[in-house]
């Protein structure tokens, strides 16, 4: 039923990209908007090839490690997680701490993906929004309503690559910097104390 | 999703409207934006917190494990229904309240059909049929009236919340249109029924809770953080723009390349 209105929409979209396309003249804006879904679509497939490839969940976690280090701008996830206190870090430290940061953020999310085996991922939309683009897609789980996933992309490093995931509403940026910020705290401010300990959490 | 919203403070008609004119307007009063965390009450927020992870340690979490080992899956599927059946009529009379006639008319499809043909509500019929489940609540109702959202609470219990929605739980609750149909004996079974939706919900959902709850270094700020978002997000004012902007904001769209530190 639900996956109906989806295929529509979808080559609804498509169309409207092979129209654009047949005109000759996609504006900057499309042209990072089509990148961006392009990218997702990219990691879709690899996400939904990890989950149906039969791992165990140990296995699965350098997988994801392996997606989110290629599609993702981790240094930029990793430098905002961490907030002001990134600004007065050496660059060692920056550097230990996104390598820290990148295994952190493989596991915990990993051990969340468990829960889409048997389900998918579908790429609906992708448009611009401020200065980067945003891709919308539905997660379709094992026993659960359709949810809505929101992936926000740049090409501000150089090529696209995405910086954040909105699951209703609920942002990993967001939640990232008040996990990192309160780990910080608990450690008075120590960046390396905090290194050490995101590497064993 | 599709009734348009307002942003006025304005109370619409009815006597619902009249009954809760006073909230409306002490609500109005203290309005606050929309965006970013506004949490003058942290300290006392704290305590329940405290409290509601402490409860969830030694009762729900446990207990919610026994429900969910020991009672089959169809069977906890089949009570959660009934309660997801028993929850309609309130949802419908917050459809209308909302001036949402389309919500309010597949609201009362769903519970019908369930009733009739899903036997009770024992079956969600009307989930396969494809009738859309429009859930909704007071918190919501009020906002569609023009209430902020207020200072963020947690309620000991109930969990993450806001002022609006508070008072919207306490309004579900009070004002439940099968208060007056069901009484002693069956109003009893119908807590009872609500309560073990919850308990499933819990046992389903183990692994995300556990991690806010247990895994996160404040379990406190994440909560709040995962309320306010999601709950932005249903009411549908989580788009970036919709109210003037997000920059900033501890829950609105980050964007680290303009602000690389997030300050």
């Amino acid at each position: 039923m639900a996956s109906n209105p989806m295929l529509s929409r979808r080559a609804f979209v498509g169309a409207g990209f092979a129209a654009a396309a047949a005109f000759g003249a996609l504006p900057a804006a499309a042209l990072n908007t089509d990148q961006a879904r392009a990218l997702i679509d990219k990691v879709v497939a690899e996400v939904n090839a990890v989950i149906s490839s039969g791992k165990s969940e140990k296995q699965m976690y350098p997988a994801f490690e392996q997606v989110f280090v290629r599609y993702a701008d981790v240094p930029t996830i990793a430098r905002s997680a961490l907030g002001v206190a990134a600004r007065s870090a050496s660059p060692a430290q920056m550097t230990a701490f996104t390598k820290a940061f990148q295994g952190y953020i493989s596991r915990k999310y990993g051990r969340r993906f468990r829960e889409f085996i048997g389900g998918k991922i579908e790429v609906n939309d992708a448009r611009p929004l401020k200065s980067y683009s945003e891709v919308i897609s539905t997660a379709y789980l094992k026993g659960e309503s359709p949810f809505e996933v929101r992936w926000h992309v740049s090409d501000k490093a150089g090529k696209s690559l995405f910086f954040n995931i909105i699951i209703e509403g609920v942002n990993m940026l967001a939640s990232e910097r008040t996990e990192i910020g309160a780990m910080l705290d608990k450690r008075r401010g120590d960046v390396d104390a905090l290194i050490e300990d995101l590497k064993r959490v | 999703m599709g009734a348009a919203r307002s942003v006025r403070c304005k109370p619409g008609s009815g006597h619902a409207a009249l009954l809760a004119l006073p909230l409306v307007l002490a609500a109005c009063a203290g309005g606050t934006s929309s965006q970013g965390i506004y949490d003058p009450l942290e300290p006392a927020n704290r305590a329940v917190h405290g409290l509601n992870k402490g409860l969830d340690t030694v009762a729900v979490r446990p207990v919610s494990k026994v429900y969910g080992t020991v009672v089959p899956e169809p069977v906890r599927q089949s009570v959660s229904n009934v309660a997801d059946t028993l929850s309609q009529p309130g949802i419908f009379a917050n459809h209308l309240l909302q001036g949402n006639i389309q919500d309010a008319g597949s609201t009362a499809a769903r519970f019908a059909v369930n009733v009739v043909f899903g036997i009770g509500g024992l079956f969600d019929v009307a989930d396969d049929a494809g009738i859309p489940d429009a859930k909704t609540d007071f918190g919501e109702t009020l906002h569609v009236w023009g209430v902020g959202e207020g200072p963020y609470v947690e309620l000991p219990v109930f969990g993450p919340s806001t002022a609006r929605d508070a008072v919207g739980t306490v309004v579900d609750i009070a004002f439940d249109p099968l208060n007056s149909v069901f009484k002693d004996d069956d109003a009893t079974a119908m807590t009872v029924v609500k309560a073990l939706s919850r308990l499933n919900d819990r046992y389903r959902y183990s692994n995300t809770v556990d991690s806010i709850l247990y895994e996160s270094a404040d379990s406190y700020a994440q909560a709040r953080l995962l309320y306010l978002q999601n709950r932005r997000f249903e009411l549908g004012q989580a788009e970036p723009g919709s109210e003037g902007g997000a920059a900033g904001g501890g829950d609105g769209f980050i964007d680290p390349y303009e602000d690389p530190y997030g300050q």
